[in-house]
């Protein structure tokens, strides 16, 4: 096992910077998550860091070792392909073994291990069906296993549950979750599913254009984003855009907005705040000062979407369309068209610097 | 997959028949009668023209082993056959992976341009390009000389040699096309996942690539094997003396001699043996694919 270093890496096709100036630590043992829209240079990233690409400037290093012009066979890494790309013409357990067989191990040893890896991933009695005879779920399992019997250094993932239906994704979560933690690998998985990112890893680093938006632990982000982008991608954000007052903004309208986390923006410079909607209340009557939510909105309903365990709320106010998400605890629902007080604490609104 | 089986199955192979017809009309009418009529020439004495007797008789099959020269020529023209083959897989195969897995866009359409162009060309009209380019004092040897210090003598024509030559231009376009169309349908991330597990380029083609794109090389050797065993303008042209084959012999009953009856008898031996031998080889090729 090895944790891998990414410092400073830039990659360029034509004109286009798919990478531009990247650094990320990787710890030893970790879960990372590279998330970000299509386009973002995420799977690029992966594929530096695998070998199939080479960087234009920077260093990779996995365990200490610089390995950016080591071609990837040399690289001691496990990679799982959104396609699982499995060998056709090979049976279950002549997949996961060929990483071993092309580095020569003996036939006894294989065996051994192959049946291992297939007891790891519970398909322990599928070794000798071929791959098409396989569902999409247990073809993730046996690329899984092909990609850790050779026991690599770094194990990637390429959006490798993109494929499956959602129930079975999230089985797959767990599962990989499980696996990653009994062989303690340092795992680098890229996907665009925030959801996915946020219940599966130990850090994600959010990419945007080449570049690296944030980078930290899920929780971090979530309640700290140092960006719209970061704010309104990974999880569902509010965001009022005004001039800096030293506590908060100040909206166009004159509304004042008090935030308590984030960075601090010098007064008069532009800024935004973030709210995540379900830290809004969300009321009918006159707003009773309160100092725990002392920024106070009013608004009309617009809509409202009930989704079983929580209803999501669309609250029109001066042109702009708020959502609110409200626990369904029995109590009354508001109706479309009702005027609305919304209110919401300092602590839950994050100032961000104008980009 | 199972809803279009089930669909066929329902409505059986009438409606398909519409669509069937003019193709099975065709090769009746082009194909079967002729063949029939040959199969029917080759156990005659003679030709049923100009009022000359005939009766049947099957002396003309008798005579494929009883003369050692027809089983030694076919013997040769095996050979040559699988020479050519393992020729048009060497140079095909290589130009089939660089078309499907290296180029793209316009210089693989450019390059592919290059490796139809013979198609376009009159068959007699290459292989005498060839006999200008391979002759002594011809296009070869002429600019060999002229950039080697020293003086050497290129006569290829009328050798084994041109023979081969001349075959494998006109038939390695076939084993790029069925190669390319295999590799083509390889994903090339089946290529990175082998290189992810270690392996060197060369294990990834010898282990994941040639396995996978055996049909199209199955398919290439066919298409080229079973033609060239029965060749005969090409060892003609550039063989000269050299060039006695299989099929000079039947084309010279044909042509030359006009026993058809014993041509005929010659052809269809040669369609059994190459029979026999494609039902020998498909288990062993199958299993490798």
């Amino acid at each position: 096992m090895a944790g891998v270093q990414v410092a400073n890496v830039s990659r360029s096709f034509g004109a286009h910077k798919a990478l531009d100036n990247v650094s990320i630590d990787f710890a030893d043992g970790g879960f990372y998550a590279l998330l970000g829209p299509s386009g973002s240079g995420k799977t690029t990233l992966l594929r530096q860091i695998a070998g199939f690409d080479f960087p234009d400037a920077g260093r990779i290093a996995i365990g200490g070792e610089s390995v950016e012009r080591v071609p990837v066979e040399k690289r001691r890494i496990g990679m799982v392909f959104q396609n699982y790309a499995l060998f056709p013409n090979m049976s279950v357990a002549d997949n996961v073994a060929f990483g071993l067989s092309v580095r020569g191990e003996p036939k006894a040893t294989i065996a051994t291990e192959v049946q291992r890896a297939l007891d790891l991933v519970q398909l322990g009695k599928l070794g000798g069906r071929k791959p098409h005879q396989l569902s999409g779920g247990q073809r993730q399992r046996v690329a899984l296993a092909r990609a850790i019997v050779t026991k690599p250094r770094v194990l990637l993932l390429d959006e490798p549950l993109g494929a499956l239906d959602k129930a079975l994704r999230v089985d797959m979560q767990i599962e990989l979750k499980r696996i990653q933690r009994e062989i303690g690998i340092t795992t680098i998985f890229v996907t665009h599913d925030q959801e996915e990112a946020l219940t599966m890893s130990d850090r994600i680093g959010i990419l945007r254009d080449g570049q690296v938006v944030q980078e930290g632990p899920p929780e971090e982000i979530y309640d700290r984003p140092q960006s719209e982008f970061a704010a309104t991608f990974l999880g569902d954000a509010n965001i009022f855009r005004g001039d800096a007052t030293g506590s908060g903004i100040k909206l166009p309208d004159g509304t004042t907005i008090k935030a308590s986390t984030g960075t601090s923006v010098p007064a008069g410079a532009k800024a935004s705040c973030a709210v995540r909607p379900e830290r809004i209340r969300i009321s009918t009557g006159a707003a009773k000062p309160d100092p725990a939510n002392a920024n106070t909105l009013k608004g009309q309903v617009s809509k409202r979407i009930f989704a079983g365990n929580n209803s999501t709320y669309f609250v029109d106010r001066d042109g702009q369309t708020l959502k609110v998400i409200v626990q369904n605890t029995g109590a009354e629902r508001l109706a479309e068209g009702q005027p609305v007080v919304l209110s919401w604490s300092p602590d839950s609104t994050v100032l961000i610097a104008a980009a | 997959m199972a809803d279009q089986l089930a669909i066929g199955s329902r409505r059986g192979l009438k409606p398909a028949l519409p669509l069937l017809l003019p193709a099975y009309l065709w090769l009746t009418v082009a194909i079967f009668l002729p063949l029939s009529a040959m199969v029917f020439f080759s156990f005659m004495t003679d030709l049923p023209l100009a009022g000359k007797e005939w009766s049947f008789t099957l002396g003309n099959y008798a005579a494929f082993f009883s003369q050692s020269l027809y089983s030694t020529l076919l013997f040769a023209s095996l050979r040559l056959g699988l020479e050519v083959t393992l020729w048009c897989v060497v140079i095909g195969y290589p130009a089939a992976y660089v078309l499907a897995k290296v180029l793209k866009g316009r210089s693989r359409e450019a390059i592919f341009l290059l490796v139809i162009l013979p198609f376009w060309s009159n068959g007699l009209v290459r292989i005498f390009s060839w006999a200008m380019v391979l002759r002594e004092g011809g296009i070869l040897d002429t600019a060999l000389n002229a950039v080697l210090p020293f003086k050497i003598n290129i006569d290829l024509m009328y050798s084994y040699p041109a023979v081969i030559i001349g075959l494998v231009h006109s038939y390695v376009p076939y084993m790029v096309l069925t190669c390319y169309l295999t590799l083509q349908a390889i994903d090339n991330s089946l290529i990175e996942a082998g290189r992810s597990l270690g392996a060197s380029r060369l294990q990834v083609l010898w282990r994941v690539i040639i396995p996978l794109s055996m049909p199209g090389l199955i398919a290439g050797a066919a298409l080229i094997f079973v033609p060239v065993v029965g060749s005969f303008m090409e060892p003609r042209i550039l063989g000269g003396r050299t060039g006695t084959f299989y099929g000079t012999v039947i084309e010279d009953q044909f042509v030359a001699v006009f026993n058809w009856p014993l041509g005929a008898a010659l052809s269809f031996i040669l369609l059994a043996v190459v029979l026999i031998i494609l039902a020998l080889a498909a288990p062993v090729l199958r299993r490798a694919g």
